[in-house]
């Protein structure tokens, strides 16, 4: 949820804010980015980027709640077909803001925002990487997927990435004995941790 | 309504308007060299973090 804003209203009043935001929204979808003022370009952002994360959940639900603010159906459409599967593996931060200097006639410093690229796969090794290695904003998981695969590759040639595809194949095995007993998983968890490890319960971030 | 009682004097005016000075932008280089306001786009080459944002 984004920040409650203080102040005044753009436009003058909260009615006039709303439409100004919904067709700065609509516009931005439909043309994937746009030229406006920065401070109409900094409101936008947390309103946009909400809307964008209906459009990843993608259910009727959330498509009838963007619609109560982008009216045009066809930018809905777009917004949910092309948009929302781009961000698909990306957290939030979908849009970007670059600042274009003062407008001729009023000096209102101008500002671009633009719907970002989807990731590029170096990009997504990052986040992958940086899921792995644990930060605040990403709390530490087991290794899996592409990070799990290489370290697999190279156990042999290095210490740490033997331990990281240990800790994966760890993981790996927990979740077969779930599959294999999923009744009781306090017991199956002592007993594939053997108190030896720190147990990553779902939902607790774990800090370092 | 409140009026004035005297005029300004002269000095006083040109003591005032002595106050009002321009301040020297604050300037950066772009990596192409251009001269541009920091953490904006370059108007002259469009681009920012070596990135084309506007057409030129």
């Amino acid at each position: 949820m984004p920040t409650p804003t203080k102040g005044p209203r753009l436009g003058g009043s909260p009615a006039h804010e709303r439409l100004l935001l919904a067709n700065l929204a609509t516009a931005l979808f439909e043309h994937g980015g746009i030229t406006t003022t920065e401070t109409k370009a900094k409101r936008l952002r947390p309103y946009a980027e909400r809307l964008v994360t209906f459009a990843k959940r993608g259910d009727l639900d959330s498509r009838r709640r963007v619609l109560r603010v982008v009216r045009d159906k066809s930018v809905v459409h777009v917004l949910f077909t092309e948009i929302g599967p781009r961000y698909a593996n990306r957290d939030g931060g979908y849009t970007r803001i670059v600042k274009l200097g003062p407008r001729k006639g009023d000096n209102a410093p101008l500002a671009r925002i633009e719907l970002v690229e989807a990731m590029t796969v170096a990009q997504e090794a990052v986040s992958e990487a940086e899921r792995a290695r644990g930060s605040r904003f990403i709390p530490r998981r087991r290794p899996t997927g592409a990070t799990a695969e290489a370290a697999a590759d190279l156990a042999k040639e290095s210490p740490t990435a033997a331990a990281v595809a240990a800790e994966a194949a760890e993981t790996a095995v927990e979740r077969v004995e779930a599959i294999a007993s999923d009744d009781d998983t306090a017991v199956n968890d002592t007993a594939v941790d053997g108190g030896a490890a720190v147990d990553d319960e779902p939902g607790t971030p774990r800090t370092e | 309504m409140a009026v004035p009682k005297r005029r300004t004097s002269r000095s006083n005016t040109r003591s005032r308007r002595a106050q009002w000075k321009a301040t020297t932008p604050a300037l950066a280089k772009c990596p192409r060299g251009h001269v541009v306001r920091p953490h904006t786009v370059c108007p002259t080459c469009g681009r920012y973090n070596d990135r084309q944002v506007i057409d030129v």
